[in-house]
This record gives structure tokens, sequence and C-alpha cells, in this order.
């Protein structure tokens, strides 16, 4: 079995994000950027898979900016075996959108013939939660979402979700799209050895249109900006100083 | 400012490392340096990470190659977590690996490196002795030949790690006196006639253990010699720049831990009606300090370079290392008088590398040997 890892390269977590002076967007230019910390525990379950000789190959496939290949040396250097860059801008502000993602994806895995795709729930940045299950639509493949744990048995992919209620077990056929959500395991840190021989995994670079996509955006952000502060609050004496308050301020 | 000597594989090791000390060391550093210990699974997690695999051939779990820069980075990273006895606890390998895979026999070898390595077993380098710690040309401790054994005799101390190593490598005479005569030995903890004991309270470094080792009649048999006979010293001379080389980057990643933690708090302080950081006294010491990072990080690239390349640049690493122990000096000084009472209380990173910077001014070679060794270099 072969497992795609879709990764995507975003601004690190503990970067502050900085609103773009325009309004247009987040400053991207010249911060921190790295893998986006569910795609990290997407990749190392496929590791984990692959150790288990349930796997034979995993990809790492990352859309975006020549820059992402970063992003797919770490992916290698933690484990992957081979990447592809898909350069789908050459502007680092430029998101590319959910439903463009999962047409790529789809067409990449027409070509490479994965019977598992392994994906974050979301990615950091825009919080879309989407490209999955869109993914798993357009391939009209199962689909498992905000794994909490995988057993993989033979053509059968168990997965815990974590879901509003508590968690749920499913079992899903394979082939299939599974998210990922954060509680599914620990991801490795690369070690040094590794991190060298990363340096000779193959890194194929396409663009969009060997593919046969067109990059193409529907969404439009209309304006960024910071969360309103946070007023001080107040500490209460009693309970009746609360309802007190609580009327005051809904009417009761 | 783009350093010209980063590559792919160096940045992604220094963002790993990074990740590494943030998430397992940092949250627990204060409570390890005050309990007087690390947990053993640290040395099995960074030696998963392969920090001590640099010059270790491959089917030892090494790297196969050598970068000076790599090991200057895990040194700056790791010195980051701001409790110098971090590294120290787990760093007596770094001085003893290096000898054992170059001079110990290959059973040996086989027996032992690949758990030093990931970090399984430890080691330490037993040179300095209680008579004299720069003066190695005068060590004491003897080893006599007696068939097809050795038997050492004396004592050493300050040993970095040594109450909890598996292994030594132990300088001891063999021939007639100053550096000449002396042989090293790999001496294994569970031999007959070997004893330790560790040192008192420290000034710093509280979650690394000193010991001093005692060899009382100690065996060992003679393929336990490492290299040549009388050769031991001169055959280890380089390690002892690899070593200064790597204090420089640890002083480095100090004097970063220094600055950061000055700037955070002068810019949440304020006083006299305005951030600290809008005091120009205060702007004035940021500015100082962050100048002589800046110059300590382009000497340590050079050294780096220069060594890569072959070459033993032995005054200029004497120079970096009494300048990167002064001016870690001047830094956690200042970061001391920025932070004011803050600093002074236990527990916050400054104040503890306040108190580290004397080990790390004379261990390793002192500032006043650095000097000396210097001056030499330039021929007077």
């Amino acid at each position: 079995m072969k497992i795609l890892v879709p990764v995507k390269r975003v601004l690190d977590y503990n970067v502050k994000a900085r609103v773009k002076a325009d309004g247009s967007g987040i400053d991207l230019a010249n911060v921190k950027m790295s893998m986006n910390p569910f795609d990290e525990i997407a990749l190392e379950e496929a590791i984990r898979i692959k150790e288990k000789g349930n796997a034979e190959e995993i990809i790492a496939v990352s859309i975006g900016v020549q820059q992402n290949q970063e992003t797919l040396r770490t992916a290698l250097a933690m484990g992957a075996d081979r990447a592809i860059l898909v350069v789908a801008t050459d502007d680092v502000h430029n998101d590319i959108e959910p439903l463009t993602v999962a047409n790529i994806l789809a067409a990449i895995t027409l070509k490479e013939g994965p019977s598992l795709i392994l994906c974050g729930k979301q990615a950091i940045d825009n919080d879309f939660n989407a490209t999955a299950q869109m993914l798993s639509a357009k391939l009209k493949w199962s689909q498992a979402t905000f794994a909490s744990e995988i057993d993989v048995k033979d053509d059968i992919i168990r997965v815990t979700r974590e879901v509003d209620g508590g968690l749920q077990t499913i079992d899903a056929k394979i082939p299939a799209v599974v998210s990922v959500d954060l509680r599914l395991n620990e991801p490795r840190y690369a070690s040094l050895p590794n991190i060298m021989k990363a340096k000779r995994k193959p890194l194929e670079e396409i663009n969009p249109a060997d593919l046969g996509v067109e990059i193409t955006q529907r969404l439009k952000v209309i304006e960024t900006k910071e969360p309103d502060s946070r007023e001080a609050g107040l500490i209460l004496e009693n309970i009746d100083q609360l309802v007190e308050k609580i009327q005051e301020n809904v009417g009761g | 400012m783009k350093n010209p000597f980063d590559t792919p594989e160096r940045e992604e090791f220094r963002a790993q490392l990074k990740a590494f000390v943030d998430k397992e060391i940092k949250p627990y550093v204060n409570d390890w340096d005050e309990e007087g210990k690390i947990p053993w699974d640290l040395h099995q997690k960074a030696g998963a990470l392969g920090v001590w695999g640099f010059g270790i051939d491959e089917k030892y779990g090494g790297l196969g190659e050598d970068d000076n820069f790599l090991r200057a980075i895990y040194n700056e990273e790791f010195a980051k977590c701001g409790a110098g006895g971090v590294g120290a606890a787990m760093g007596g390998r770094m001085i003893s690996l290096e000898p054992i895979q170059r001079l110990c026999s290959s059973e040996i070898k086989d027996r032992v490196l690949k758990d030093i390595v990931t970090g399984k077993k430890g080691s330490s380098l037993g040179i300095t002795e209680p008579g004299g710690g720069s003066d190695v040309a005068n060590m004491k401790t003897s080893a006599k030949r007696d068939g097809n054994h050795f038997v050492i005799n004396g004592s050493k101390t300050f040993i970095t790690g040594a109450m909890t190593s598996d292994y030594f490598v132990v300088g001891a005479r063999t021939g007639g006196s100053g550096l000449k005569g002396i042989s090293l030995f790999f001496v294994e903890a569970h031999r007959d006639g070997f004893s330790r004991v560790p040192l008192d309270k420290k000034m710093g470094w509280w979650c690394s253990d000193q010991a001093t080792l005692y060899f009382d009649n100690v065996r060992v048999p003679a393929e336990n010699m490492m290299g040549e006979e009388d050769k031991g010293f001169i055959q280890i001379m380089e390690n002892f720049n690899i070593e200064r080389m790597c204090m420089c980057a640890s002083s480095l990643g100090m004097m970063k831990v220094c600055l950061e933690e000055s700037i955070e708090w002068a810019k949440t302080r304020e006083t006299f009606g305005k951030p600290l950081i809008q005091h120009q006294v205060i702007r004035h010491k940021l500015a100082n300090m962050s100048s002589k990072i800046d110059a300590l990080e382009a000497l340590v690239n050079n050294i780096c370079w220069n060594m890569n390349n072959g070459e033993v640049p032995v005054a200029e690493i004497s120079k970096a290392k009494f300048f990167a122990t002064k001016e870690l000096e001047y830094c956690s000084s200042e970061a001391m008088q920025i932070m004011g009472g803050a600093g002074y209380l236990r527990g916050n990173p400054v104040e503890r590398i306040y108190r580290e910077v004397k080990v790390m001014a004379i261990g390793g070679g002192s500032e006043e040997i650095m000097r000396d060794l210097a001056v030499r270099q330039m021929g007077y």
C-alpha cells in the first residue's frame, strides 16, 4: 500500500501573526514558516503504519510556493520516502483554496495510485477543515475525519473519531481519505542522520498544468483584522450581585 | 542577516533541536536543576536525535561524517534551555566518544560504541587530577604492565558525568615525565578497585554530576590501552580544540538567552511611567549585548569553516574561548541588572546563567591558559 500525505507550509505556530497594514491578510514576508502541525501528525501516523509493515511507500505532497520544498525536506527527514512539490503560485500570500487543493490532490492520486490519504484535519492558518472531505468526494472514496486512533487491517481501516458527543469508531473500506486530529500521536523529531539522508531522497517538482488542473480562486478575503481586545472583567462579591449584573446587561 | 554558512540541512537540524529543547527540556529544566539530575531517558531521546554521531561510523549508529557547524548548532541550541547542567550531564560523551572510536580495539568498539552514541550508556573522559587541572604534563596516575594486563593507580577529579557513566577514557602515566609519558586506557566502571565519589555542592551545573574517581590497583587487559603507548595525551590533543569551539557555541547560546530574557522583561516592566525598553540606559545595554553576540557568532562560524577545511586554528580557538566567556560574563551581568530584583530570584535562566559563567571560564581550558596558549601560538 502507498500512503499519500499532503503537507501545508504555514506560519509557525510559535510566531505571533501580524495583520498586513492594508488588511488584506497576514504578513508572511520574512517570518518563520513550518509544517502545519496537523499534517505532521498525519505524516507521523503514516510512518507508524509503514513501520508496522502495513505500507510500502509514503509520498509527501505540498502545494504552494517554491519554498515549500523546505517543508517537504522536513517530511523526508521524518520518514517520507519521496516528495512532490506542486508550485501553484509565486506569492506566499496567495493561499490556494480547499477545492483547488482537492483537485490537485485528486489528480496526483490518479497518477501515483495511493490507497490511503492521510491529511491534517485543518491548516492552522485558514482553519478551513474542508480539503479531506472534498477530496474523498472527488475520488468517491470512503472518508473518516478527526481520527484519534487508526488501525489498518487488510482493506479495512478502523478509525476512532473525536466527535462532539465523545468517540465514535467506524470501519472504512480502503481506499480511503482520513483526516487526523490532535490526539492521534506525538510526531517524532527528525534525527540528524535522517536529515542528511533526506538530501538524497527524490523531490519532484511539477506545475498544476502538468496535472491538468487550473488554479481558480472562488473565495475572496474581504478584510483581515486583529481580534477585538478583551476588556477587563469584574470580581463580584456574591451571587446576588451576579444576578443583578446579568439583569442589567441582558435585561431580565 | 543571512548566515553564509547555512545549508538546508543545518537549518533543519537547528529547527529540530529548537523544537526538542522547547518541548522536552525547557518545561522541566528548573525542577531538574533543583533535584540535581536529569532523567536518563533524556539521554536516549537526545541520542535518538543523533547528536552524538559526529564523526562516528554509521555501523555504530553515528552520522558517518563530521561537520563542526552541526556540532556548534547542537551546543548552542542545547545551551538555550537555560541550564548548562543539561548539556554537561550528557556531554561527557562528546569528549570521550571520538577517542574510543579512533583508538579502541574493534572488540571494544563493537561492544560499547553504539550504546554510547544512542544514549543507552554513558562515557566520560578522565584527565584532570586532584593535584592539578590545567597542568596535564604533571599527571600522577600510573599504569604498570603486569603480563597481559595493566594495573592503574591514582585518582581523577572534576570528571563530568562520571557518577552515571559506564565507560571511561583515562589518562595514566606509562613512561617518563611530561606529556610524552602518558597513555590512554578504556576502563569499564565495573572493574575491581574502581570507585567514585560525587563532588559536593557546586556553584552551577546542578543537574549534572561531577565526580572524583579512584583507581586502586585496577587491572585492565592490555588491549584496553588506547592507541600507542606513551602517546595518549598527544593523540587526543586535537579533541580539545573541538571541545573549546563547542564551549564557544554554548556560550553563544547562553548569551542569546540573556538578551532574549532581557528584552522580554524590558518590554513589559514599567518604571518612571514607561517600559524599561524605552529608557536609554537599558537600550544601550541591549545594543552592547547584541553586538557581542554578533561578534562571537561570526568568530565561531569562521572557526567552524576552517576546521571543516582541515585547519586547526589553535590560536583563534584559544582567543575565541576566553573572548566567549568574558562576553558571556558581560551579557549575564547586564541581563541581571536589567531584570533587577526579578533576576535575583532563583528559578529563572538569567540567574542560573550568571552562576554558570565560571564553569565555562575555567573548564575546558581556563581563560588564563587560553591567553597563554594564544600568545605561544603567536611565537612568544
